[in-house]
C-alpha cells in the first residue's frame, strides 16, 4: 500500500481534504453539507493518511485523541444548545448575531454553526475511533 | 423555569458523560464526575416534581418549533415522579460501583455510559413525542448492550445475543407501529395523537396499532410471553450493572405502556386493557413459578421483575375496565405506587445479591451460607427490601399491593386479585428461600478453591453498604409515609385519566 504516488498525493491531499470538511461544516448553514458530513470527511482524510503512511503515523498526526474529540464534540454541542435557556427560551432554540467586518459586511454568527462544530468533532472522533483500532489488527 | 426545570435531567448526564469521556485517563475524576453528575440528576429530578406539584403539567418545545411539528419535552407529575425515581437509583448504583467495578470496566468506560443509559431513561420519561421516545430507547439501549458486555466475560457476551437480539426486534416492531400511526393520523405528537385517533372511522386499524405498541413495549417490559431475554442476560454482568438496569429497564417499558395506553389507544378499552389484564397474569404466574425453580441468587431476583412487572401492568389493564373515573384513578395509582416501590426495592435487593456473592465467592444459593451469622446487618438489609417484595406491612410492597387489590375488587375483577394474592405468597416462599440459604443455613465446605469467602476489607465496604443502606431506609419510608407517596400516585394517576388536562398543557400553547 505504500507506494510513492499515493504518499506524494497524500501529502497534498490531507490539508486540502480538511479544508474541503471545514467548507462543508460552514456551507451546511444554508445548503447541503454541515457537521456530520464535514466530520466524515475529515475523519476520511485521515483514514487515507493512515492508508499511505501507517496508522501509527495517522495517531502521531491526530491533533487531539479520538475521544477527546467525541468529548469536546459533545460539550460544544450541548453548551451551544443551552445559551437559548439563559435567553428564556426553550433548549435548542437558535440565537443569531450580527457581526459587521469592515470591508466585508455583516457576518451572522450564530449557535447552530456552534452546533455543528460538535457534531463535527463528535463524528470525526467516533469514526476515527472505530476505524483506527480495526485498521491496527 | 418551566424550559430550564425540564431540559436539566437531560443536560445533566449528557454533560457528565462528555466529561468524562474528556477525563478518559483520569479514572479518578470520572468516578468523582459520575458521582456529582448523579447527585445532580437527582436534585434536578425532584425539584422538577416539586414544581409540577405545584404548577401542573409543563411543557417545553424543543427550539421554539411549533406544536405540533417540533420536539414537546412534557413533564406530569407521572414523569416527574420517574425521573426522580432513575435519580434515586442512579445515585445508588454509582456509589456501588465505586467500590465494586474493577479497573477494566472503569479505564473502559464504564462512568459515561452508566450517564448515557441514565440519560435514555430520562428522555424516555420526558418526551412527548412518540419517534422521540424511540430515539431515546435506542440511546438507552446502545448503552445497555456495551454495559451489559463490558468485560467480555463468557456468560456475558451469551446473554448479551439474547438481549440484543430481542431487543432490536422490539425496537423494529416499534418503529412499524409509529409508521402505522403516522401514516394513519399525520402526527407523532402524542396529545396531538390523542386528539386525532378520536376522529378516526377505523376502531379495530387504531386497535391493531395499539397491539404492536403492546408487542414493541411488551418486549421491553418482559411481559408474558416475551419475557425470555431477560432472565437470561440480567445474571451476567457485574452486580452494579444488573441492579440499574433491574432498577429501570424494564419500568421504562412499563412506563410507555401505560403512557400509551392512557393517553393514546383509549377507543376499545374492553378488549385492549382486557388483555392487559389478562397477561398481567399470565406475567405475574409465570415469573413467580420461574424463580421458585431457580438455585441462583440473581437468577431468582430476575424471574422476580417478571412477576412483579405483572402487578405494574394489573393497575393499567384494571384502570382501563373500570366503571368510574375515580375507580380507574385507584388502579393507576396503584401501578404508579408499585412502580416507585418496585424501582427501590429491586435494585436494592440486586445490590445485596452483589454483596453477598462477594462474601461467599458464589451466587450460586447452595453454595452460601453463613452470612447472618457473619454479617447480621447484612441480613436486616436483604430482609427489608425482601419482605417488602412480598408485601409485608408496614413496608412498601404492602400499600402497593393493597391499593392494586381494592381496585381489582371495585371493579369486580376477582380472578386477578385472586392471582395477584396467591403469586404474592409464592413471593413469600421464593424470598425465604434466598433466606434460608444465604443467610441461614452454615457455610458449605467450598468445593473449589476459587469459590473460599474473603473477608469485606474496610475500603469499599462503605461505599457497598451506604447506598444499600439508604435504599432500605427508603423503603421503610415509604411504608411509614405511605398516605403521602400514595397522594402522589394518586394526583399523577388523576392526570393519568383526566388526558384532556396533557393535550390541554401540550397542544393549547407552551407556557
Amino acid at each position: 500500500m505504500t507506494s510513492l504516488i499515493l504518499r506524494t498525493a497524500t501529502r497534498f491531499l490531507l490539508p486540502l481534504l480538511v479544508l474541503f470538511s471545514l467548507f462543508l461544516l460552514v456551507r451546511g448553514h444554508h445548503e447541503p453539507g454541515g457537521g456530520f458530513s464535514g466530520g466524515l470527511v475529515a475523519a476520511a482524510a485521515f483514514v487515507l493518511y493512515g492508508l499511505a503512511f501507517g496508522i501509527a503515523e495517522v495517531r502521531k498526526a491526530l491533533p487531539l485523541d479520538p475521544r477527546t474529540l467525541i468529548g469536546s464534540g459533545l460539550l460544544i454541542a450541548v453548551t451551544s444548545t443551552t445559551f437559548s435557556l439563559f435567553a428564556g427560551q426553550p433548549l435548542m432554540t437558535s440565537l443569531w448575531w450580527k457581526v459587521a467586518i469592515p470591508g466585508f459586511g455583516d457576518l451572522d454568527l450564530g449557535t447552530p454553526l456552534l452546533f455543528d462544530l460538535g457534531v463535527y468533532l463528535a463524528v470525526a472522533g467516533v469514526t476515527l475511533l472505530i476505524i483506527l483500532p480495526l485498521a491496527e489488527e | 423555569m418551566t424550559h430550564v426545570l425540564l431540559v436539566l435531567p437531560l443536560l445533566i448526564p449528557l454533560t457528565t458523560a462528555a466529561v468524562s469521556l474528556l477525563a478518559w485517563r483520569g479514572i479518578a475524576l470520572q468516578r468523582v464526575l459520575a458521582v456529582a453528575g448523579a447527585a445532580a440528576l437527582l436534585c434536578a429530578g425532584v425539584a422538577l416534581l416539586a414544581y409540577v406539584w405545584k404548577n401542573g403539567i409543563c411543557t417545553t418545545q424543543a427550539g421554539a418549533w411549533p406544536v405540533p411539528f417540533g420536539i414537546t419535552l412534557v413533564a406530569d407529575l407521572f414523569s416527574a415522579l420517574m425521573v426522580v425515581l432513575a435519580g434515586v437509583v442512579g445515585l445508588a448504583v454509582v456509589v456501588f460501583s465505586l467500590g465494586s467495578i474493577d479497573r477494566g470496566r472503569d479505564a473502559f468506560g464504564y462512568y459515561p455510559l452508566v450517564h448515557s443509559l441514565l440519560l435514555g431513561v430520562c428522555g424516555a420519561f420526558l418526551t412527548g413525542d412518540l419517534f422521540n421516545l424511540y430515539v431515546w430507547f435506542e440511546v438507552m439501549l446502545m448503552s445497555s448492550f456495551v454495559l451489559l458486555a463490558l468485560g467480555g466475560e463468557r456468560p456475558q457476551l451469551h446473554g448479551g445475543i439474547k438481549y440484543v437480539t430481542l431487543n432490536l426486534v422490539s425496537s423494529a416492531v416499534f418503529l412499524a407501529a409509529v409508521a402505522m400511526l403516522y401514516g394513519l393520523t399525520g402526527t407523532l405528537n402524542m396529545a396531538d395523537l390523542a386528539r386525532k385517533l378520536a376522529g378516526i372511522q377505523q376502531p379495530a386499524l387504531v386497535s391493531a396499532v395499539g397491539m404492536l405498541f403492546l408487542i414493541a413495549f411488551g418486549i421491553k417490559a418482559a411481559v408474558f410471553p416475551l419475557f425470555f431475554w431477560l432472565p437470561a442476560s440480567y445474571h451476567t454482568p457485574p452486580g452494579a450493572v444488573s441492579a440499574l438496569f433491574a432498577g429501570l429497564l424494564t419500568k421504562v417499558g412499563v412506563y410507555a405502556l401505560i403512557r400509551v395506553f392512557t393517553l393514546i389507544f383509549v377507543g376499545e378499552m374492553s378488549f385492549t386493557h382486557l388483555l392487559i389484564l389478562v397477561l398481567s397474569g399470565l406475567t405475574m404466574v409465570t415469573g413467580v413459578l420461574g424463580a421458585m425453580a431457580q438455585q441462583e441468587f440473581r437468577r431468582v431476583l430476575s424471574f422476580h421483575i417478571i412477576s412483579q412487572i405483572g402487578y405494574m401492568t394489573m393497575g393499567l389493564g384494571l384502570a382501563g375496565l373500570a366503571e368510574s373515573p375515580a375507580m380507574a384513578s385507584l388502579a393507576l395509582a396503584g401501578s404508579i405506587f408499585y412502580i416507585a416501590h418496585h424501582i427501590i426495592v429491586k435494585t436494592n435487593l440486586f445490590l445485596v445479591s452483589s454483596v453477598a456473592r462477594r462474601l461467599c465467592g458464589t451466587f450460586e444459593l447452595k453454595q452460601q451460607g453463613g452470612l447472618y451469622q457473619a454479617y447480621p446487618f447484612l441480613a436486616v438489609l436483604f430482609l427489608v427490601p425482601a419482605m417488602s417484595l412480598a408485601g409485608l406491612p408496614p413496608l412498601s410492597g404492602f400499600f402497593a399491593k393493597l391499593s392494586l387489590v381494592q381496585a381489582g375488587l371495585g371493579a369486580g375483577q376477582y380472578a386477578i386479585v385472586a392471582t395477584a394474592l396467591l403469586v404474592s405468597l409464592l413471593t413469600m416462599f421464593s424470598m425465604t428461600k434466598i433466606w434460608a440459604e444465604a443467610f441461614w443455613k452454615a457455610l458449605p465446605e467450598p468445593s473449589a478453591p476459587e469459590a473460599s469467602p474473603q473477608r469485606l476489607s474496610t475500603k469499599p465496604w462503605l461505599t457497598l453498604v451506604l447506598p444499600i443502606g439508604a435504599l432500605a431506609t427508603l423503603t421503610i419510608a415509604i411504608g411509614l409515609g405511605a398516605e403521602a407517596v400514595f397522594t402522589l400516585a394518586m394526583r399523577a394517576a388523576q392526570q393519568l385519566i383526566h388526558r384532556e388536562e396533557y393535550i390541554q398543557a401540550v397542544l393549547g400553547g407552551p407556557t
